[in-house]
């Protein structure tokens, strides 16, 4: 199953590179967890009809699936990556089996995950992220039933106009603090981005127009379950409590990139300060620290479909010239008009990042949240071994188990950052990211042996 | 024990046609939708209870990053059931604190 160029995820920037690579006349390998390609953006926009709510937006993305139909394109679904190895390529697991595919060219493009939104009780059934409730809607026609939306970010405003459009409106919408007036100076470059600044606008007046009640400034959240097996959901805005009843309460407040794979190779990696995440370090073409390692997409830093799409590409071009199939002149003329759209794409970004940063209450959240959901450790537990002598994650995860359930710290390591960072007084950005291992995705030894013997390796 | 679930369906949702046992209850699904999904649909309420405190959750993420879904299907232990299709027949079975030594998967 040799490639000349494997791809790790089909969503709009996978698909993307994909497409230009297989016309360039590499073959391509496209690994994806899913059983269709779209990723989470376009999450089963090829087998859904029929669901106008879900915007004109989301359809956009049957474009790229259907450039997947070319005879240089092997799309593995189903295939989740446990490992990549510098000599034997990319090593991946489907039903219980284990297969390698050797590939000259790597590109990843995992995307990102929601940013972990920690307060007591988020560990409860009854409450999800918003983007998870996002994907039920398109992949099982669910909408949430008598939500509340609560957090900060753009999503939280197309998932309320979504279960509006769909009959299901939320019960209310609590956004956290946001800081618009301190990201006015940013908005000259959003003025690029007018008509998806228009779409956000477009969002935010449907939403008055269905009278949804909202709370501005909100800050101490807390959830319980009540008797009859709801979510009664308490916080303050300034100085006035507020304690309301729902179905469901879905949180948001942006996203990360998904950096266990790049990570766990060792590429470099640099600190986001802007969106408070790590990213690997790449140079205009998405190429990493390691020269036949390119990743495109959210998963080298947050930009959104549109940005990734033309990011998929771009690594496609340079992968080609790589592969010596496009000399410096064509890939240059070719990136031209990519570049132009990536740049339309991101303009809105700096002004999204610091008009929707993150309340810290939800970096270093108070005593009683489960931080870890995988091993049950709380904030105030996090707090005290950091006061007496954990002060970084690996010191962390030996004493308290931090990170080392089944998730892998995807869940907590923002958080446990947040606590340290707070805890002995040093910037975020001086304590990760933290070291991650093969495989970055649980897989049992008999899978692993399934591999036969590798003499030879090591690492 | 079984709460109502906190979704409903969309306008013009497919009917659930495939039909799944969980701990021995029927649960419905819809085809290419995944088990995670189908359990969220059936109940409200937990689908498993954790390992070190014995608490109830649900699935979370819904896609493959939180573990909190996992559950037995078909005897494989620890399934991301957010991340497998829903299939005719499919056995699953609630995951309920740590697993003894000796325990059958």
């Amino acid at each position: 199953m040799s490639a000349d160029l494997v791809i790790i995820g089909a969503g709009p920037a996978g698909m993307a590179a994909a497409r230009v690579a297989a016309e360039g006349g590499l073959s391509v390998t496209l690994l994806d967890e899913q059983e269709r390609a779209g990723g989470q953006i376009y999450r089963n926009v090829g087998a859904v009809a029929g669901r106008g709510w879900l915007g004109a937006d989301y359809a956009r993305g049957g474009a790229l699936v259907q450039g997947l139909d070319h005879p240089g394109i092997t799309h593995q679904p189903r295939a989740t990556v446990w490992r990549i190895d510098a000599r034997r390529g990319v090593i991946w697991l489907r039903d219980g089996q284990s297969h390698v595919s050797p590939a000259a060219h790597v590109l990843i493009a995992t995307g990102a995950q929601e940013r972990p939104v920690p307060f007591p009780g988020w560990t409860l059934p009854g409450l999800m992220p918003a983007g998870a409730a996002q994907i039920l809607m398109k992949q099982s026609g669910m909408v949430p039933d008598e939500a509340i939306l609560a957090g900060a970010g753009p999503l939280l405003y197309l998932v309320a106009a979504q279960m509006i459009a769909a009959g299901a409106p939320p019960v209310a919408l609590v956004e956290t603090p946001t800081a618009i007036t301190h990201a006015l100076p940013k908005l000259p470059r959003a003025l690029f981005g007018l008509p998806t600044l228009i779409k956000g606008l477009g969002l935010i007046a449907r939403i008055r127009a269905a009278g949804i009640p909202w709370y501005r400034g909100a800050a101490d959240f807390r959830a319980e379950t009540t008797e009859d097996g709801r979510i009664r959901f308490d916080f303050t805005t300034g100085k006035q409590s507020h304690s309301l009843t729902c179905g469901l309460l879905l949180t948001h407040l942006g996203v990360i990139p998904q950096s266990h794979l790049t990570r766990s190779m060792g590429l470099a990696h640099e600190y986001d300060a802007e969106q408070g995440a790590w990213r690997p370090t790449l140079d205009p073409w998405g190429q990493s620290s390691e020269p036949h390692v390119f990743v495109a997409g959210d998963g080298g830093g947050i930009g959104g479909a549109e940005a990734a799409r033309a990011k998929g590409a771009l690594a496609a071009l340079a992968i080609l010239h790589q592969a010596g199939k496009l000399d410096a002149a064509g890939r240059d003329r070719r990136a031209a008009p990519l570049r132009r759209a990536l740049s339309r794409a991101l303009s809105l970004r700096p002004f999204l990042d610091a008009a929707y940063s993150v309340p810290s209450a939800f970096l270093a959240p108070p005593d009683e949240t489960i931080v870890c959901r995988c091993e049950e450790v709380t904030a105030g537990s996090i707090r005290k071994a950091a006061c007496t002598g954990a002060e970084g994650l690996r010191l962390m995860r030996t004493s308290l188990r931090t990170g080392m359930g089944p998730c892998q710290g995807r869940m907590c390591e923002t958080t446990v950052i947040g606590l340290i960072a707070e805890a002995t007084d040093r910037p975020a950005s001086t304590l990760g990211p933290g070291r991650i291992r093969t495989p970055v995705k649980p897989v049992t030894l008999a899978e692993i042996a399934a591999l036969g013997p590798q003499p030879e390796e090591t690492t | 024990m079984n709460a109502a679930s906190r979704f409903r369906d969309a306008p013009g949702a497919a009917p659930r046609s495939l039909r799944l046992m969980l701990d021995g209850v029927p649960v419905l699904a819809r085809p290419g939708e995944s088990v995670a999904a189908a359990l969220l649909a059936h109940s409200g309420g937990a689908t498993r209870q954790t390992p070190v405190t014995g608490a109830g959750r649900a699935p979370y993420c819904m896609m493959g990053v939180c573990f909190d879904c996992l559950v037995t299907i078909d005897g494989h232990p620890n399934v991301q059931a957010c991340m497998v299709s829903a299939r005719e027949g499919m056995v699953i079975q609630r995951q309920i604190g740590a697993r003894r030594l000796g325990d059958q998967p």
